[in-house]
C-alpha cells in the first residue's frame, strides 16, 4: 500500500492503495465514483475513459501511480456548472439505450471538442472509434456531437 | 431491502431530474404508512398526486421502464409528469417476469392497459360520488376527474381516499388507438438523464457497507473440475480475505477491493481436472453437426409434399459458428447471505429463476430469497442465465460460514464473460427447392441442424424440438410445398439464448438461399420475394398465424423507402432480405461497396410491422441497435473451441462493430392498430442475409458460412 494524492474533479483526494492499482478501481471502489465503467480491462472499449490533465485516458489500464499529483476529470465532474453541452445534446438526441458505455463515450467526445471545436465526420469517427457500444448507438452519438457543436440542447 | 439501498436508489432517481423516481418495488407490508389507492399490483396512486407504476420487467436498454408505464398511463388518463416508476424484484404478483423473447410490451400490453383502465373507472366514480352528479357526466383528463357541466375538477391524488373504498369493475372499457395521447408519442426515456450523468446504478455499481468483492477462477476446459489449489500467493495480496472452492468447478478469491480480488486470482494456483471435453475443437463441432444431419429430424411445419414436385432442383448447405453476447457490463451480482435468508441485487432478465436457483444452491426456501433487479449494461440474452446470482450467493454463504461476513459482489472480467458464456448454438442448414419452368419456387425445404438450448438445460420440447423454434423459424411465403425440419445435435459447449436466438441462423440460411433461387431463375431478388408473397395467405406455425400480406407490406415499404427501383452509383450494390419472428415482420434493404474482399455497409433501410408502435424513438433505437449488433455478428462474431476451451477473450479477438463500420439505418413502421409485438430482436435476422446477398450482387460470390470475414 502507498499513499497517492490526486486532484479528482477539482478536489484533492488522498488514497492508500497498491501502486499498480488501475485508476479505474481507485475511482470506483475507493472514491465511489461509479460513473466510470469497467468494460474490458485492456484499453479496448473506452467505457473507462476519463481525462487526465485534460487528455482522454483509459483508466482501466492506467496505474494510479502514473496519475499521482495530476488532475483527473470523470463524468461526475464534467459539467462544472450543471450539464456539459454534450450531456445536454445526449439527452436531446436520446442517445443511451442500456447506457453503460455512454459516460465513456461522452468523455471521449468532450476530449475531442476540447481540441477540435468544430469536428468533421471523419474527426468524430477517429476520436470515437476507440469506444464500443454493444447497443449500437453510434448514429445518435454522432448526431449528438454535431448538435453540441451547433450549440443547441433542444 | 435495507433502508440504505432503498435510499440510494431513490436518490439516484431524484438526481435524474426528470421528476421521475426510479426505486425498487416494495412488496405489500413494506410500504409503511403510505395511504393510497392501489387497485392492482402495477399501480399505486397517493394523496400527493403521484402515480407509481411498477415495472415487472428488467431494463437492459430496450426501454421497458418507459414503454410499459406509457401503456398504463394512457388508459389511466394520467399526466405523464406525475408518473413515478418502481422496479419490481422477483415477485409472485406478476406472473412470469422473464425479460426476453422481445415480449415485454407484447405480454404486458393487456395487463398494463387493464390496470390503468380499472383505476381510471374507479376514479371517475369517486369524482361523481364526491360531487353527487351522474357518473356519465364525468370524464378523466390528464390526471384529474372533470365535471364539465359545473367546471369542477379533482386531481387523482385528491380522490384516492374515496377511490380506495369503491369496488373495482370487472367489465372495463379500453381506449381506441385513435384516442391515444401517450402511446405512439416520442416521449423521452425516463432513464436517459441519469445515464448521461453517470448516476445510473447498474448491477456492477451497487454498493453495500462492508461489502467485499470476489473473482472466481473457473475451469478453462468445458466441464473441468477443481482438483486442488494453492492459495499462498493469493493470500499475500493486500486485502485478500478469503479463498475457497465454490461448487466443483471454481475457486473464489475474496478481497476488500475488486483489484485485490483480481490480483489474488491472478496468482492463484489451481490444479484442474480437465474433464471429458479436453480434446474438443472446431473441427469436432462441425463433424458432430454433420453426423447429426444424417438423422431424421422432427417436422416443424409441412405443407403439400416437397418430394412429389417435378422441376429444377437446387440445393445448398449453410453453416454458422458459436457466438457470444458480450454485453458491455460484464457479469456481476451482489449477494448478502445471513444464515436464514439471502438478498441479491442482480442485473438479471430472470429474477424468479435467480430466486429459485439461489434457494436451491444455498439451501433456503424460495421465499427466503429476495431478488432486487438493478439496471443492466446490456443483456442480449446473456442475463437469462442465473449463473452470476448463484455464484454470488454461494460465495456469500461461504463467507458467512467462515465468519468472514456476508455481503459480496462477484465480478466477472471481460475474459470471464467471453470464455464462460452460454453461446448461440453453432448450426448447419440443408436447403433445397424446386423451381417450375418459369423459375418460380414450387417447393422449399429447410433442415435446421443445431443443438437445443433448452434441451441442454433439461427442458427439451415435444419431439426434441427446441421451444424457441416456435417463435423463430416460420417460413412466411405462400408456397404450396414446404417442409421445415429440426434435427437436434449434441454439444458440450454451454448454450444460451442470444438476441433473436435461432432466427439469426434460420434467416441467414433461408433468405440467402432464396437469393440463390432468384439468381438461378434470373429474376430480381425483391420481385422474386414479392411474387412468393403475392397471395394473401394465413400461415399457421405453432401458436402464431402469420400473414403474407403483412410481410409483403413491410417488404414493399423497405423497398420504396430505399429507392430500390433507382439504380445505384457504380461500385454500390444492394441486398434485400425479410423475416418474421417474435410476432413481427421485418424487411431490410442494404447498400454496400466492396473494399477488396471486405464489404462496407453504407445504408440500411428497415421496415417493420410490429403492430401499434408504443414509442417511435425507442422503436428506432431498438432497430438501429439490432442492426448494428447483427452486423457485428455477420462480419466477425465467431467463438472458436480449441483443446476444450473457448479461444476468444476480449474485444480484440472478438471485435464488435465500432463507429467507423456503422451504416446509417433508416427505420420505418407499417402503420398499424394491431396489438404491439416484438421490436428488440426482429431486426437482427434479416441483416446478415441482406449483406451477403448484396455481396453476391457485387461479386457473384455466395457466402454460405458466417462470419463473413471468418
Amino acid at each position: 500500500m502507498s499513499d497517492f494524492t490526486l486532484r479528482v474533479n477539482g478536489n484533492e483526494k488522498r488514497v492508500s492503495v497498491s501502486p499498480e492499482t488501475p485508476l479505474l478501481w481507485v475511482l470506483r471502489d475507493t472514491l465511489q465514483l461509479t460513473g466510470t465503467k469497467f468494460g474490458c480491462g485492456a484499453g479496448l472499449c473506452g467505457a473507462c475513459t476519463v481525462h487526465v490533465e485534460g487528455s482522454p485516458v483509459r483508466s482501466c489500464s492506467t496505474p494510479v501511480s502514473q496519475v499521482a499529483g495530476k488532475s483527473v476529470t470523470t463524468i461526475e465532474g464534467l459539467g462544472a456548472n450543471g450539464l456539459h453541452v454534450l450531456q445536454q445534446a445526449w439527452i436531446a438526441e436520446e442517445v443511451p439505450q442500456c447506457g453503460y458505455c455512454q459516460t465513456g463515450q461522452i468523455m471521449a467526445a468532450a476530449a475531442l471538442l476540447a481540441r477540435t471545436p468544430n469536428p468533421s465526420d471523419d474527426d468524430i469517427t477517429r476520436a470515437m472509434n476507440g469506444n464500443i457500444c454493444r447497443c449500437g448507438t453510434y448514429e445518435r452519438i454522432r448526431k449528438a456531437i454535431h448538435r453540441a457543436v451547433a450549440g443547441g440542447a433542444r | 431491502m435495507s433502508p440504505l439501498s432503498r435510499r440510494e436508489f431513490v436518490a439516484a432517481g431524484v438526481a435524474a431530474g426528470a421528476g421521475l423516481i426510479i426505486g425498487f418495488y416494495l412488496p405489500h407490508g413494506e410500504r409503511g404508512e403510505q395511504h393510497g389507492f392501489s387497485p392492482n399490483a402495477y399501480l399505486r396512486i397517493t394523496p400527493d398526486n403521484k402515480v407509481t407504476v411498477v415495472v415487472a420487467r428488467s431494463e437492459m436498454g430496450q426501454g421497458v421502464r418507459t414503454a410499459l408505464p406509457m401503456i398504463l398511463a394512457e388508459e389511466l388518463e394520467a399526466d405523464w409528469k406525475q408518473i413515478v416508476i418502481e422496479q419490481a424484484g422477483a415477485s409472485t404478483l406478476f406472473g412470469d417476469q422473464t425479460t426476453g423473447g422481445s415480449a415485454s410490451v407484447k405480454s404486458t400490453w393487456d395487463p398494463m392497459r387493464r390496470a390503468g383502465a380499472a383505476a381510471r373507472e374507479v376514479l371517475i366514480s369517486a369524482g361523481a360520488l364526491t360531487w353527487g352528479v351522474p357518473r356519465s357526466s364525468c370524464t378523466a383528463q390528464a390526471g384529474s376527474v372533470v365535471h364539465a357541466a359545473s367546471n369542477r375538477r379533482l386531481s387523482y391524488g385528491e380522490l384516492v381516499a374515496k377511490a380506495a373504498t369503491l369496488p373495482i369493475p370487472t367489465d372495463i372499457p379500453l381506449k381506441q388507438s385513435k384516442d391515444y395521447k401517450i402511446v405512439g408519442q416520442r416521449l423521452s426515456r425516463v432513464d436517459t438523464p441519469s445515464k448521461v450523468k453517470g448516476e445510473a446504478v447498474f448491477g456492477i455499481d451497487f454498493h453495500l457497507p462492508e461489502m467485499k468483492y470476489a473473482a472466481l477462477s473457473r475451469s478453462p476446459s468445458i466441464g473441468g473440475k477443481v482438483a486442488g489449489f494453492d492459495d499462498k500467493d493469493s493470500r499475500k495480496i493486500a486485502g485478500v480475505r478469503f479463498v475457497g472452492k465454490i461448487g466443483d468447478g471454481a475457486v473464489a478469491v475474496v478481497a476488500d477491493s475488486v483489484w485485490g480480488a483480481l490480483e489474488g486470482r491472478r496468482v492463484l494456483s489451481v490444479n484442474w481436472e480437465e474433464g471429458p471435453n479436453k480434446d474438443l475443437n472446431d473441427a469436432a463441432v462441425i463433424a458432430s453437426l454433420k453426423q447429426a444431419a444424417l438423422k431424421k429430424g422432427a417436422s416443424l411445419y409441412s405443407a403439400g409434399d416437397v418430394n412429389k414436385v417435378g422441376g429444377r432442383r437446387i440445393s445448398a448447405e449453410y453453416q454458422l459458428p458459436f457466438m457470444a453476447h458480450a454485453p458491455m457490463e460484464p457479469g456481476n451480482c451482489t449477494a448478502n447471505y445471513s444464515g436464514s435468508a439471502c438478498e441479491l441485487w442482480a442485473p438479471t432478465q430472470v429474477p424468479q429463476d435467480c430466486r429459485d436457483s439461489v434457494a436451491q444452491a444455498v439451501g433456503l426456501d424460495p421465499d427466503r430469497v429476495k431478488v432486487n433487479v438493478t439496471l443492466m449494461g446490456g443483456g442480449f440474452g446473456r442475463r437469462l442465465e442465473h449463473d452470476y446470482a448463484v455464484e454470488a450467493a454461494q460465495v456469500s454463504k461461504a463467507l458467512y460460514d467462515s465468519r468472514n461476513g456476508g455481503p459480496v459482489k462477484v465480478i466477472w472480467t471481460r475474459e470471464d464473460d467471453m470464455r464462460f458464456s452460454t453461446y448461440r448454438p453453432a448450426s448447419l442448414h440443408q436447403l433445397s427447392a424446386t423451381l417450375d419452368g418459369a423459375g418460380w419456387p414450387v417447393a422449399f425445404s429447410h433442415r435446421i441442424v443445431a443443438p437445443s438450448i433448452s434441451g441442454q438445460k433439461g427442458q427439451a420440447g415435444t419431439n426434441g424440438i427446441d421451444p424457441d423454434l416456435q417463435d423463430e423459424a416460420a417460413f412466411v411465403y405462400a408456397l404450396p410445398n414446404v417442409s421445415l425440419e429440426y434435427v437436434p445435435a449434441e454439444t458440450p459447449v454451454p448454450l444460451g439464448w442470444m438476441r433473436s436466438v435461432y432466427a439469426l441462423q434460420v434467416a441467414f440460411a433461408s433468405e440467402s438461399f432464396i437469393d440463390e433461387l432468384a439468381a438461378a431463375a434470373g429474376k430480381d431478388p425483391l420481385e422474386y420475394r414479392l411474387h412468393m408473397l403475392e397471395k394473401d395467405q394465413d400461415i399457421a406455425y405453432f401458436a402464431t398465424t402469420w400473414k403474407t400480406a403483412r410481410m409483403r407490406a413491410a417488404l414493399q415499404l423497405a423497398a420504396e423507402k430505399s429507392g430500390y427501383k433507382t439504380p445505384l452509383p457504380a461500385g454500390r450494390f444492394r441486398g434485400v432480405a425479410c423475416f418474421a419472428c417474435f410476432s413481427s415482420y421485418m424487411a431490410e434493404v442494404v447498400e454496400i461497396s466492396m473494399e477488396k474482399d471486405t464489404p462496407r455497409v453504407h445504408r440500411v433501410v428497415a421496415a417493420v410491422d410490429c403492430g401499434q408502435v408504443v414509442n417511435p424513438s425507442i422503436l428506432e433505437q431498438q432497430i438501429q441497435g439490432g442492426i448494428v449488433y447483427a452486423l457485428s455478428n455477420a462480419l466477425r462474431a465467431k467463438i472458436s473451441i480449441d483443446k476444450g476451451r473457448v479461444v476468444q477473450g476480449n474485444f480484440d479477438d472478438y471485435a464488435p462493430l465500432r463507429m467507423d463500420e456503422t451504416p446509417t439505418v433508416e427505420v420505418y413502421a407499417v402503420p398499424s392498430v394491431e396489438a404491439p409485438t416484438g421490436i428488440g430482436e426482429p431486426s437482427v435476422p434479416p441483416l446478415a442475409p441482406a449483406v451477403c446477398n448484396a455481396i453476391f450482387a457485387g461479386t457473384k460470390r455466395r457466402i454460405r458460412s458466417l462470419p463473413i470475414l471468418g
